[in-house]
């Protein structure tokens, strides 16, 4: 009962905070909201147990990342409000084909997920532990976390040839 | 009910209290020893010695007028001295200050909580600080707190990933993150974590020292280049609230080096017994003691050291720190799947 009630509360929080970001003109208060939007996020982890996830969404994603963005969008924010565009609505059908395909895909894990038991069981209390999400991670899924890192070198690489324009 | 709610909440009100009132005799004694070391006397006039000069401080500064620029962002204004000092209160939620007392024949633990993940939970709540003092910077809509706000974030941002590092060579040799363990570890060990993990000591002090803004690294007020830093356009309480917040910093670094490196609430040389007479002092005093000795080093260190200038201190940061933090887990790693 009170975790159902924690859980509908804090993803209430997460869609109302998501929804601020994308409708506020203000770019500096959209990155807040998104701040805001992680936090509650890392919460919706904690109230699940998983300590470990909670803290890491709150370092990288609240600590690390949005930093940067609120670094980029201070030095270009003329407090200016965006030009009208002549046709406001040219981009529309872009739009409302890229929800439908994550609306898709979101049914298609949903089903997919409901149709078959759970890999790792979620009833052990130290799941979201270090050490559990460590052997997880370093066992199980070594491939698929060993292919993240090497797509992140490769942006890493990437964004010091586009950084340094001769080397 | 009194287990799982009364003494959680006594223990948060006394902590709090505890911080807001040591913040306010942190910046009494910050005065008395830089005068000390420039051969002065400091504050005088309020009771005797000075003693009584935090109390003024405050009352004067909540009866100054609060003043919001007409240009500033009036939101992101009223909200940025909070969010700089809410993290920093907040981290000493899982700061252990000793094992546990018997208080009214009841069993207390002496800290908030032990949370599986409590030093990384640190890192974490630190991290966010960040926008506190960047917001600042850009809602006072001015050109000076401007510079200091991005200053102050490429600062912070430089010197957290060789904190981080650093931390995590200690966390090789300690196998856990939660801050009590990590005490207990060395209670096992039978030596501080000072003496196997010298250099990574050395980062997260020169870190601390700089993700706390304290000299030498006091970049981000720079008075003579600022006309006094990101909080410029502050006044009264809130710009108050900054001044708590970095002392506030300033007792979090140093409660979080003596746990980590200096061995908590343990007494000096835990595994030697002709020493035991020093458990005589109970285990929240040796605590107390030590950061103490810290915030003391802070003080004394700005009271010496001139300031660095704002490229000697990125390239110490990214070209000194880092790589020595790295080498530092390849090392770490080595001796432990080793030994």
């Amino acid at each position: 009962m009170f975790e159902t009630i924690t859980f509908y509360t804090l993803g209430g929080l997460v869609l109302l905070f998501a929804l601020l970001v994308v409708s506020t003109r203000n770019t500096v208060h959209a990155i807040l909201f998104l701040v805001i939007d992680f936090l509650a996020v890392a919460l919706l982890y904690a109230s699940m147990n998983s300590m470990f996830v909670a803290a890491i969404q709150v370092l990288v994603y609240a600590g690390g990342i949005v930093v940067l963005y609120l670094f980029v969008v201070m030095l270009v924010n003329h407090k200016r409000p965006p030009e009208e565009h002549a046709d406001p609505n040219r981009r529309n059908w872009v739009g409302a084909a890229m929800t439908a395909a994550v609306l898709g895909e979101l049914v298609v894990i949903g089903v997919y997920a409901s149709l078959r038991p759970a890999a790792v069981s979620a009833s052990t209390t130290t799941i979201g532990y270090v050490e559990e999400t460590a052997m997880v991670l370093y066992t199980d899924y070594l491939i698929p976390f060993e292919v993240a890192s090497v797509l992140l070198l490769v942006a890493m690489i990437g964004a010091i040839v586009l950084a340094r324009r001769e080397l | 009910m009194i287990d799982t709610l009364v003494i959680p909440l006594l223990k948060i009100l006394i902590v709090l209290n505890a911080i807001l009132v040591a913040v306010t005799f942190m910046v009494l004694l910050e005065r008395k020893v830089i005068a000390w070391a420039q051969v002065r006397l400091g504050p005088m006039r309020v009771g005797p010695h000075g003693i009584l000069q935090p109390i003024a401080d405050v009352v004067k500064l909540m009866i100054k007028e609060d003043i919001t620029p007409v240009k500033a962002d009036r939101w992101v204004f009223t909200i940025a001295p909070m969010l700089v000092l809410v993290p920093a209160l907040v981290m000493f939620s899982v700061i252990p200050f000793g094992e546990s007392a018997s208080l009214f024949g009841r069993e207390v633990t002496l800290y908030i909580a032990d949370i599986n993940v409590g030093l990384l939970y640190i890192v974490a709540v630190a991290s966010i600080g960040v926008y506190g003092i960047i917001l600042a910077g850009w809602s006072s809509n001015s050109k000076y707190p401007l510079l200091a706000g991005l200053r102050a974030s490429a600062q912070l941002i430089s010197y957290e990933v060789a904190v981080t590092m650093a931390l995590v060579s200690m966390i090789i040799s300690a196998g856990t993150l939660s801050m009590v363990e990590i005490v207990n570890a060395q209670a096992n060990h039978g030596v501080w974590y000072l003496f196997i993990q010298p250099v990574a000591f050395f980062i997260f002090f020169v870190g601390g020292l700089a993700e706390t803004n304290r000299a030498p690294f006091d970049m981000p007020e720079a008075e003579q280049e600022l006309t006094g830093g990101f909080h410029t356009e502050y006044s009264g309480m809130r710009f108050a609230l900054f001044f708590l917040a970095e002392y506030a910093n300033m007792i979090v670094v140093s409660t979080v080096a003596t746990t980590l490196f200096l061995g908590g609430w343990l007494r000096p040389f835990p595994n030697v017994e002709a020493l035991a007479f020093l458990g005589i002092l109970p285990g929240w005093c040796w605590f107390l003691l030590k950061t103490f000795v810290f915030l003391y080093i802070f003080l004394w260190i700005r009271a010496t050291l001139p300031r660095y200038r704002y490229d000697q201190l990125m390239r110490i940061g990214w070209k000194v720190l880092i790589p020595l933090a790295i080498a530092n887990i390849v090392v770490s790693g080595i001796f432990k799947v080793m030994f």
